[in-house]
């Protein structure tokens, strides 16, 4: 299972790496590689560039601000477990981050990586479409930003054109006491998800929910946001009949694939079922400590 | 294509194909085949190294993207014909039968341990996770690097038992 | 029970110890040799073109461009062969009937499976080997893929054309008189059940290295494992060579459970593109290809009935059985489907048998052994049939089970037998109801029957205690060799293999023992066919005790020579001269090491023969959680008590029980071969094939104990390693319908993977449920 004859760039400068997407016919970038590289080992492709974003350093670091919390595409999977600070700044993300592959996949997996690959059933695509997060693009053009929901069109498809970069991404600020929980079930630890939730919402004084998020993986062809289900749920109060008819609803508004491993009915009732679970999550879940796993050193 | 890298404390050069990867690059371009191969996309685990103190797949890993690394190999984690200390409890707890997978398991241990001494049996497990053992159902895994942990608390990590 | 190991003591007696292996030492070091390991100067890396269809007529092949790209020194084809293209002969309980439906080396005419070899390419690199095949083009003729055992059954689309049916061959399996049985029997229970394909798996992949010395006519291989005797036979025989002119050499081996090295279609190309070529030539597997082309395993339905007494006592068991071999006859194809209906009454006394069992060809991947063959799928298939007959008595499962297991003075025990080809075995010894209570005891079995059937944290809980035997030590015979060094050190070679099982260590504690030396005065080499005239290799469990057994008649006739050179250093009788812990000692007193007499020569080679099994033996015990939910089967406790007879090394022996149960739980839970009704493989990476993960089952406790020795061998060790993986699928899809006994769910398929447990909660739901 060797890879195909390609050659091999590592360019200085973002702009450099657009130069050398513009040069190559089906160049392609690598980062981390982890998603990467398995195709090439299958032959499932045979770009005859990579383009190794590895030595561009303004691709790395992440920094909160009151305008949200900007990632680089760089940006692995071991950083955000490290850092506790982005753990409390984005909870959902470090929730979800923890789902992610393995150790030694973790140690290179880049959050780029994973949002340019577009697998339906990743979770930091799910997080940034139930984020509303903003993709940041570099291209031959200069720069452009995407919304994350705009962002996948299909499986293994963005709108990123050849010659353009995925550079990082901006997730909104998290207000103070929001309620928030992500659920995935997977084969095994570190599988890819049959189907993951992630819910997270406001709640007032009087119990009532507001702003609403809910967003799917493994239940479509992209990443979903369930805004029939945020509907459903906005302004009210949670209670166990609530649940159950949002998760009702959950179910029929996703539309998952038939695959190897579970069929398109039981990706449905998986969604219901994590639906429900992480809305119990999140409801149960203490004010205090609420800044999910423990961080890892 | 020629360059450089630092493995198990020696410069080493490589100067193949692109293509290669830093598993094949070490066995069969270096002549380390401690390092295993195993599925070759990323599942198994066998063939972990630790690259700049990290454990990473070395069949994801261009050699490369190695380039100016620090790498480790299951080669490097003892000296001479002695076992270091996560060697021998691997010995002790028979923690391995064919031994394919152990190198990966090896390094993977190394790294974890090097970072974290205390890691608790869950967090062992679930770092674990990433190595496929056909053998030993794993529980003399967990065994073995939970006992070696207090090598890494003191130090003695790298000694021989 | 935890084992750990100690050190390597020299104090007698070796066998009983928890000795830490040898082999550890360089494995543990990144100093194995494995086959990948391995290069010779010159060498020339091998790829294979592989069928892309399940089924279809070779109409013609291009290979001009493939030759044609730089660093490609050949692209071998069936044409290349220069005459009739050999076939891979079965190599164990062949017949005549089977020629029509073994593999050819290379396909020719017709491809009969995704995977089949049909080119191999011989280039500079691997990569450039692979680089050649995207240049090979096939022209096939697509004829109806036969994936399934309907498919097989119908007869409408053959794989071979002349033989008329899919029906490879059978066995009738019988014991006393099934239908008079029957025709009285107050209870019957008939049941379609079925096991899915999934199969070893071994972490090292396959692989060859050959080197044809043109001056000499000689062929080495490396990469040999399990069976190298039979391997060379074989491949002597298809290159036309004597048996002497080829060696097979093994090294360290990444693991067998019975798939790896028995003969493959690489194991004759390889070697004959050395040949043609004059250059060392080298394959490497990769993972895909050894998913879709190692030996596949089980897959086997049955539709068998139970009769049994009000009180519960089984009368008899009948039925047919089909297993789905897949494209061709290789060389262990009949031992899982004789097995699953032979081994159909395990540990248990029933006195009538009547089963068919079909060998039924597909256009699936050739199947052969895994651990447990047959075993496994005939203990899923008589737990399921046990738990719903003593349900449907309502009698306890385990008083029910207990009122079955042959008691120890009707032992030895007949099994049921086999025809066309007989295998005549009977169950050597055991206490199986003191080895049950004990393990009911260790498992807290009481208190766990209080969560029987109860919704705890939103998940089912369920418990179930299933009996099994392993069976071991197959015959014919084993040959060692021992050699006594100018130092004194014993060389021991083995025909035994290792295979990752701790051969080295265990074979080297017997021998310790047998010459009464020191352990470390002994080496051992297994395996290779330079090491002993004639060796037999690892499968049905048989290292140990044939291999010990072997090794134990050859110390007696090297310690026999110690004597006679020592007793003329003496100036005394040889019935004079004592052998103990390395030395040897004369009546009054003076002595010599062996050193002191290796001079003479000391040497012997020595067989043993054996046609009669053991069977280790024991009970297993699961605690499991269903989250009806998403489907997922947890095992929330796991115990399992054996009795493997002789203990050599309790360390090792743990390490395979464990190692075992976990292989099971991977095989009932997660693991399948997937096959599309097109004929397609759809499990060919390991995103798709799931084996168990370090997170998956970290609640196993397992005991083994040495209680009953087997009165069939010197050393009375029983073959031990596949029990644990046998009970799995039974016991655990027992305790998953003790666990949603309340919606009368009852598996009668495997894998438990979520999806299926959530589907058939779904209708079990939709059901309205009977009494």
């Amino acid at each position: 299972m060797k890879l195909s004859r390609l050659e091999y760039a590592r360019p200085a400068s973002v702009a450099e790496a657009i130069e050398l997407l513009q040069g190559t016919e089906g160049a392609k970038i690598i980062a981390g590689g982890q998603s990467l590289i398995p195709v090439l080992a299958f032959r499932l492709a045979a770009p005859p560039l990579l383009v190794d974003i590895g030595k561009l350093d303004d691709l790395r670091g992440t920094e909160t601000t009151p305008a949200g919390t900007r990632l680089g595409a760089r940006v692995r999977w071991c950083e955000i477990e490290r850092d506790a600070a982005l753990r409390r700044a984005q909870p959902l993300l470090a929730a979800m981050t923890d789902h992610v592959a393995h150790y030694q996949v973790r140690n290179r997996g880049t959050v780029g990586g994973s949002l340019a690959h577009a697998d339906p059933a990743a979770e930091m695509p799910g997080v940034a479409v139930a984020c509303e997060a903003i993709m940041h693009v570099a291209g031959p053009a200069g720069s452009r930003d995407v919304r994350s929901e705009d962002f996948f069109e299909g499986p293994l498809q963005t709108v990123l054109a050849e010659d353009e970069l995925l550079v990082g991404l901006t997730l909104p600020p998290w207000p103070p006491g929001r309620r928030w929980a992500f659920e995935e079930f997977a084969l095994r630890r570190g599988d890819f998800a049959l189907a993951g939730v992630a819910v997270h919402y406001g709640r007032d004084a009087e119990g009532r929910m507001h702003d609403v998020r809910v967003g799917a993986i493994g239940a479509g062809e992209t990443p979903l946001r369930l805004r029939a289900v945020e509907a459903e749920l906005e302004g009210r109060k949670i209670g166990e009949t609530l649940i159950s008819s949002a998760a009702k609803l959950a179910a029929a508004s996703v539309d998952p694939m038939n695959d190897l491993h579970a069929d398109a009915e039981y990706r449905r009732a998986l969604v219901a079922t994590l639906f429900e679970r992480a809305m119990l999550r999140a409801e149960h879940r203490q004010e205090e400590g609420e800044n999910g796993p423990a961080v890892h050193p | 294509m020629a360059l450089q890298f630092t493995l198990n404390g020696k410069t080493v050069e490589f100067g193949g194909e692109a293509r290669t990867t830093l598993a094949d690059c070490l066995r069969h371009h270096l002549g380390q085949t401690g390092t295993h191969v195993g599925c070759e996309h990323g599942v198994c685990g066998a063939c972990t190294v630790i690259v700049d103190g990290e454990a990473v797949r070395s069949c994801l890993m261009l050699a490369v993207q190695a380039e100016g690394s620090q790498v480790t190999t299951v080669e490097g984690l003892s000296e001479g014909e002695d076992l270091s200390p996560l060697q021998a409890a691997f010995r002790k707890h028979h923690a391995l039968q064919c031994g394919f997978c152990t190198p990966g398991i090896l390094t993977t241990a190394h790294a974890l341990l090097t970072h974290e001494p205390d890691a608790d049996e869950e967090r062992i497990r679930h770092v674990l996770s990433g190595n496929i053992c056909r053998c030993t159902g794993y529980l003399p895994i967990i065994e073995a690097i939970l006992d070696a942990r207090a090598a890494y608390a003191d130090g003695r990590r790298g000694k021989p038992a | 029970m935890k084992v750990l190991a100690t050190a390597p003591s020299n104090e007698a007696p070796a066998i009983g110890q928890a000795i830490g292996r040898v082999e550890d030492l360089r494995l543990l070091r990144g100093k194995g040799r494995y086959i990948d390991d391995i290069s010779l100067p010159g060498q020339l890396h091998a790829a294979i073109f592989r069928s892309s269809l399940p089924h279809g007529v070779i109409r013609s092949l291009d290979t001009e461009a493939a030759r044609k790209l730089p660093g490609v020194h050949a692209v071998i084809t069936a044409a290349d062969l220069g005459r009739t293209v050999p076939t891979i002969p079965v190599r164990l309980f062949p017949l005549p009937e089977y020629q029509p439906f073994l593999q050819p080396v290379i396909a020719h005419d017709k491809v009969r499976y995704v995977g089949e070899p049909i080119a191999m390419v011989v280039a500079e690199s691997p990569a450039v080997a692979e680089d050649a095949l995207e240049l090979i083009r096939a022209d096939i003729d697509m004829l109806a893929p036969v994936v399934s055992l309907e498919d097989s059954r119908r007869d409408q689309s053959l794989l071979v054309e002349t033989s008329g049916s899919n029906k490879g061959h059978y066995f009738e399996i019988g014991k006393g008189d099934v239908d008079a049985a029957f025709a009285t029997a107050p209870y019957t229970r008939r049941e379609r059940m079925y096991v899915h394909r999934h199969t070893g798996v071994t972490m090292e992949l396959r692989g060859s290295l050959a080197e044809w010395d043109a001056e000499r006519g000689h062929m080495t291989v490396w990469g040999a494992s399990k069976v190298p005797f039979a391997n060379r036979r074989i491949l002597a025989g298809m290159l036309e060579l004597q048996e002497e002119s080829v060696d097979m050499i093994e090294g360290d081996a990444g693991g067998s459970y019975g798939v790896k090295g028995e003969f493959f279609p690489e194991d004759f190309l390889v070697p004959f593109a050395a040949r043609l070529l004059g250059r060392p030539v080298k394959w490497s597997e990769d993972r895909r290809e050894h998913l879709l082309a190692i030996s596949h395993a089980r897959d086997i339905e049955a539709d068998l009935e139970i009769a049994c007494g009000n009180d519960g006592r089984v009368l008899g068991i009948r039925g047919e059985i089909w297993a789905n071999i897949g494209a061709y006859m290789r060389t262990s194809v009949v031992i899982a489907p004789r097995n699953s209906g032979q081994f159909i009454s395990g540990p248990y006394k029933v006195e009538n048998v009547g089963i068919h069992v079909a060998m039924q060809l597909s256009n699936k991947s050739p199947c052969g052994t895994y651990r447990g063959p047959g075993r496994y799928e005939a203990d899923f298939f008589r737990e399921r049939l046990f738990h719903l007959a003593a349900k449907d008595l309502g009698i306890d499962m385990v008083e029910f089970r207990r009122r079955n297991l042959v008691p120890e003075s009707e032992m030895p025990y007949p099994m049921p037998g086999t025809a066309p080809q007989n295998n005549p075995t009977a169950l050597d010894s055991g206490a199986y109801e003191l080895v049950m209570d004990r393990c009911l005891s260790d498992a807290g079995w009481n208190e766990k029957l209080k969560l029987q059937g109860k919704l705890i944290d939103g998940r089912y809980h369920g418990v179930a205690a299933t009996c099994f035997i392993e069976g071991g030590a197959a015959g014919p015979r084993e040959s060692s060799r021992i050699v006594i060094e100018r130092d004194g050190r014993a060389s021991v070679y083995v025909g035994s293999s290792g295979v990752g099982q701790g051969a080295e260590t265990i074979l080297g504690q017997i021998a310790a023992d047998a010459l009464d030396v020191p352990y470390d005065q002994v080496q051992l080499f297994l395996g290779s066919t330079t090491y002993v005239k004639e060796g037999w290799g690892s499968y049905h469990s048989r290292s140990t005790v044939m291999g010990g057994s072997a090794i134990l008649l050859t110390a007696e006739e090297i310690k026999r020579k110690l004597r006679a050179a020592a007793a003329m250093r003496f100036n005394c009788a040889p019935e004079e001269v004592e052998v103990s812990r390395g030395r040897l000692i004369a009546s009054d007193g003076r002595s010599l090491a062996f050193a002191d007499v290796s001079d003479q020569g000391i040497t012997a080679e020595e067989t043993f023969a054996n046609h009669r099994h053991t069977y280790a033996y024991g009970t297993h015990v699961a605690h499991v959680a269903v989250d009806p939910g998403t489907g997922h089967v947890a095992v929330v406790d796991y115990v399992t008590v054996e009795d493997a007879g002789r203990i050599i090394n309790p360390l090792t022996l743990h390490g395979q029980s464990i190692g075992a149960i976990v292989q099971g739980l991977g095989g009932t839970l997660l693991e399948h071969l997937v096959y599309d009704e097109n004929g397609q493989m759809l499990s060919a990476s390991f995103a798709d094939y799931l084996m168990p993960l370090a997170t998956d089952y970290p609640n196993i406790r397992s005991t083994a104990i040495g209680l009953r020795p087997s009165p069939f061998n010197p050393l009375g060790a029983k073959g031990a390693g596949e029990g644990g993986t046998i009970p799995v699928g039974g016991v655990i899809a027992n305790a998953v319908a003790n666990a949603l006994s309340s919606l009368g769910v009852e598996p009668l398929e495997l894998p438990l993977t979520p999806p299926r447990v959530w589907r058939m909660i779904q209708a079990a739901k939709r059901k309205p449920r009977e009494g």
